[in-house]
């Protein structure tokens, strides 16, 4: 009998605020060691904290996305520990008591994997402050503290146990990060650390108790999510299958060796001591304010897709696509404004501009190109003056310029030469250079023609119009004209 | 110029710019602080330099003809657990002695921009946590009435520094009786405001929810005066209320003709001194003769505030102390060598005996499976406790009570059994659990020592409470008497 996979995930979510969650530094990376830094979140003795209502705003979009029920009155608590990174020693966080619930709860976003629809439940959305970041150099045995991260927002996402495989944890993460970017709440870049993800996982025979778990730390991109936790799972039914047991431990993943190894277990669990958080007065969210906060919230990727679908009769893979991101989604609304043909776009920019993209490791909001200049180049094909061929050298060019297709294609000499009188010299030289595919042609090897017409557009460097190249050569040659 | 200094700010101001600079003001306080410290040890710093320069800059502003801001020229002093940017701020700990603020504290910005002059800054029990300021990591303050007592604490440089003419008024902070204790031991007014009506940002915090700053003076009058300067919503501190403030001294004079004065039974019990005892009922008797009403009231929770209080107190300082670490400022012990050894000895150096104490009882309130027990058990004796006192505040206005049960305690007397020290604060705590407002006015002498009449008011109702001081003290002299140091 087979296992059942069991995964839960914990992500971490840095917000897109300007300042920290409880002062009014600035959250900007990059910057010089313990620069962006303040009594507050230096953890200076008589400092005190205060609510970032942005913070708290990004965090009420993100519960409303995730479909959780928002608590109207929230407790910040201390979670004590000891750790230079933590300038007071204790982390300010929303922990939830009985009687002081967190931000949001029980939510649930659905994802779709091999066309089958999931649904995957949120337990909690909370709210609390990173810590600095430990820097050891390779001299000497010294470590310096880089403040610049204390007290940067961040949200705790936490799932249900519902996740059945490292595909569907995967799935979600897509999902999760592409809501995320649509409410403007996070960048969602594990790459770049704004989205951090650690997992539970466990496996069980079908319809028994959950088993233990290992939780799972250290992946540093959605694809190392998926193969640490397709490890983690092999590793534990093999364990299992040797009758063994899985210990309850915390697991780091190794992206170099593709292998999760058992961290050095502490002696005794951590107790934090967590109580509520005097410094702080309750975050209190009125109804009033969190329906401001829902008709802030733009068209979410589903509900986007299936009206791209309807409203330009593309088709759903195609939809999903285009919704990836909303500044893809919006390059391709504002290029179908500016010229209405949906399905041309949509093919450029799934083909030549995404290639680019992934070629150069860009975000469409970073393109040269304009989605009024995009909308160009398919109107001078539609209308006859260049080639779908040269279209492609223009968008090359547009890409790596900025300038308009139209000053492209004057520059270069590339309008279409559509004059039957120049086209009809190339066409008798291409015959006269070619007789056996011309001797082929007329055996009725229809398919030669093709290299006939090739050849033409050979030696116009691609200007000519085919369907014109085309026509030319089946009346030279005595064929009926193309069905 | 010693006839300035002992004399209320509101005796000398008539006379700024005039005869009297503010110069010759400050340098007057600055000569008794150099006859007298030396006996009574109120400072730990002495900014001379710096007060001198601010006493210079508001001479000039008042040859220009500039208005008098409210405080102008009043030499303060203030206790060392509020950051004054640019002057060492300690706690009177060990484990701060190196740390210069880069900031002012709220209340100490405030006092500056209304024109008081900062002389220094006040010794205290370490990070406040003591009743006779024998905690302090650096030395002991001496009662100025009598030098072989103590001052009172935490605030006890403070209380000691303005009865001895060493500041016209300072800043303390009352965490269970910080401000009223000393003030009633060192015979001078001392004043804990509702929790929320002064800003904390900038006081080092001991226990954030009980935690707040207050003036303490020579008679009410000055004491409503720096209150004004100190009160008002600070968007710093997100538990600083946004109330409007009322005119404190404009409604010093309404009298108390028709106030209803409350006397709860359980202050008056087993551990207060008869002498004391007799002198706070006789104050109340002034009272009623001033046209006051008074009618016995009843705080049953009373033996339950100090537990409540110990539980409270010490597990917020637990967290609140967890900064001292070593790493990014203060002292660091040079005997760590790892990560561990940083923590565990600049910690065991750096930290008092009290200190400790409270830190080890804090941590172990809010430890797994004692949590529910103590800290949240606490939290809802604290409900009780307030619960309590609004039930009295629905038939009188004010609750007169004794601030201290004993009119004072000689250095060394009660260091060795901290339940007696804990003790000397088992009428002033209830009120910081309930975040009232309550005043300390001297009331009589009890073999040479001060006695303080305690008045507690509704949340907010400073106002009513100064009121009442106000005209218990017009009605009475205690509050011109100086201690024998300052005569001499
Ligand atoms: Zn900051």
């Amino acid at each position: 009998m087979d296992y059942e996979t069991v995964i839960g995930l914990e992500i971490h979510v840095q917000l897109l605020t300007q300042s920290k969650m409880f002062c009014g530094c600035s959250t900007r990376f990059g910057a010089p060691p313990n620069t962006q830094t303040c009594p507050v979140c230096l953890g200076l003795p008589g400092s005190l904290p205060v609510i970032n209502r942005r913070a708290v705003e990004l965090g009420l979009r993100a519960a409303l996305v995730l479909n959780c029920t928002v608590h109207p009155s929230s407790q910040f608590h201390r979670k004590n520990y000891y750790y230079p990174d933590l300038p007071k020693n204790y982390q300010i966080s929303q922990y939830q008591y009985l009687e002081h619930p967190p931000l949001a709860t029980d939510g649930y976003l659905d994802i779709e994997v091999d066309g089958q629809r999931r649904r995957v439940g949120i337990r909690r959305v909370h709210l609390e402050e990173d810590t600095g970041r430990l820097v050891h150099p390779a001299e000497g045995a010294v470590s310096w503290v880089d403040y610049n991260r204390s007290g940067v927002p961040l949200m705790e996402i936490v799932t249900y146990p519902d996740l059945r495989s490292p595909q569907e944890a995967r799935a979600f993460l897509l999902k999760l990060r592409q809501v995320l970017q649509y409410a403007e709440v996070s960048t969602g870049r594990m790459e770049e650390g704004t989205l951090r993800c650690d997992a539970n996982v466990s496996l069980r025979r079908p319809g028994e108790p959950l088993g233990t778990r290992t939780e799972v730390k250290n992946m540093n991109s959605i694809r190392s999510v998926e193969r640490a936790l397709a490890y983690e799972v092999a590793r534990q039914r093999e364990v299992l299958e040797r009758g063994g047991a899985v210990v309850q431990e915390t697991r780091h993943w190794d992206e170099r060796r593709g292998i999760t190894f058992a961290s050095r277990s502490k002696e005794e669990a951590e107790d934090y001591r967590y109580f509520p958080e005097p410094d702080l007065v309750p975050v209190e969210v009125t109804p009033e304010w969190l329906e401001e906060v829902r008709r802030s919230l733009p068209e979410l990727p589903d509900a986007r897709r299936d009206r791209i679908m309807a409203q330009y009769g593309l088709g759903r893979y195609d939809a999903e696509l285009l919704v990836q991101t909303r500044a893809t989604a919006d390059f391709f609304e504002a290029a179908v404004a500016a010229h209405p043909s949906p399905k041309s776009i949509a093919n450029w920019m799934l083909g030549d501009l995404s290639a680019y993209l992934n070629e150069h490791n860009l975000e469409i909001d970073q393109l040269r190109v304009t989605p009024g200049q995009l909308a160009e180049l398919v109107r001078l094909v539609e209308e006859g003056t260049i080639s779908g061929r040269i279209a492609k050298d223009v968008l090359v060019e547009m890409l790596e310029t900025g300038d308009s297709p139209r000053s492209i294609v004057d520059r270069r000499g590339w309008v279409q030469i559509a004059d039957e009188g120049a086209l009809r010299e190339t066409v008798e030289a291409v015959i006269r250079d070619h007789p056996e595919p011309v001797r082929d042609v007329q055996a009725g090897k229809e398919k030669a023609i093709a290299f006939l017409v090739g050849q033409v557009m050979r030696r116009t460097q691609g200007r000519a119009n085919p369907a014109l190249v085309q026509r030319l050569l089946r009346e030279r040659l005595g064929l009926p004209p193309q069905g | 110029m010693r006839e300035l200094v002992g004399r209320p700010y509101h005796e000398i101001r008539p006379r700024l710019g005039k005869d009297l600079s503010v110069r010759e003001l400050v340098d007057a306080y600055l000569e008794n602080i150099a006859r007298l410290d030396g006996q009574v040890r109120a400072y730990l710093t002495v900014s001379a330099d710096q007060a001198r320069a601010q006493a210079r800059e508001l001479d000039d502003r008042l040859a220009r003809g500039e208005p008098l801001p409210p405080l102008a020229g009043v030499p303060v002093a203030v206790k060392d657990n509020l950051c004054t940017r640019g002057v060492r701020t300690t706690c009177g700990s060990r484990i701060l002695e190196p740390f210069v603020p880069p900031y002012d504290a709220t209340a100490v910005q405030r006092l500056r921009e209304a024109g008081a002059v900062l002389l220094g800054k006040t010794n205290l029990d370490e990070f406040a946590m003591g009743s006779s300021t024998e905690n302090s990591g650096f030395f002991a303050t001496r009662n100025p009435w009598r030098l072989d007592h103590v001052p009172g604490g935490s605030s006890g440089g403070s209380a000691a520094a303005v009865a001895a003419g060493e500041a016209l008024a300072a800043l303390g902070s009352d965490t269970g009786g910080s401000i009223r204790q000393p003030a009633s031991l060192c015979g001078v007014v001392g004043l804990k405001p509702t929790y929320g009506r002064v800003s904390r940002y900038g006081l080092v915090a001991f226990a954030s929810s009980l935690d707040q700053i207050g003036p303490l003076s020579l008679d009410v009058r000055d004491c409503a005066l720096v209150l004004q300067a100190i009160c008002g919503r600070d968007p710093h501190d997100s538990t600083s209320v946004d109330l409007p403030v009322p005119d404190f001294v404009a409604s010093l004079e309404a009298g108390v003709r028709g106030v209803r004065v409350g006397v709860p039974a359980e202050f008056f019990g087993e551990g207060l001194q008869p002498e004391v005892r007799q002198a706070v009922l006789e104050a109340v008797r002034v009272l009623e003769g001033l046209g006051a009403r008074v009618e016995e009231v009843a705080l049953p929770t009373l033996e339950y505030a100090l537990p409540t209080y110990y539980l409270i107190a010490c597990a917020e300082a637990s967290s609140n102390l967890a900064r001292y670490d070593g790493v990014a400022y203060g002292y660091r012990s040079p005997r760590a060598h790892d990560l561990y050894t940083l923590y565990a000895r600049t910690r065991a150096e750096g930290f008092g005996p009290e200190v400790k104490r409270r830190i080890m009882l804090g941590t172990f309130a809010l430890s797994e499976g004692y949590y529910e027990g103590f800290y949240k058990k606490a939290q809802q004796v604290r409900t009780l406790v307030r619960r309590d006192f609004d039930r009295c505040f629905q038939t009188v206005d004010v609750l007169a009570t004794p601030t201290s049960p004993v009119a004072g305690f000689r250095l060394g007397e009660r260091t060795a059994d901290p339940l007696q020290m804990y003790l000397a604060d088992v009428y002033t705590i209830p009120v910081n659990l309930a975040g009232l407002p309550g005043i300390s006015v001297p009331c009589g002498f009890v073999e040479g020592l001060p006695v303080g009449l305690q008045l507690v008011g509704r949340p907010f109702e400073e106002a009513t409470v100064l009121r009442v001081a106000y005209a218990y003290e017009q009605a009475t002299e205690w509050h011109r008497h100086r201690c024998p140091l300052l005569r001499a």
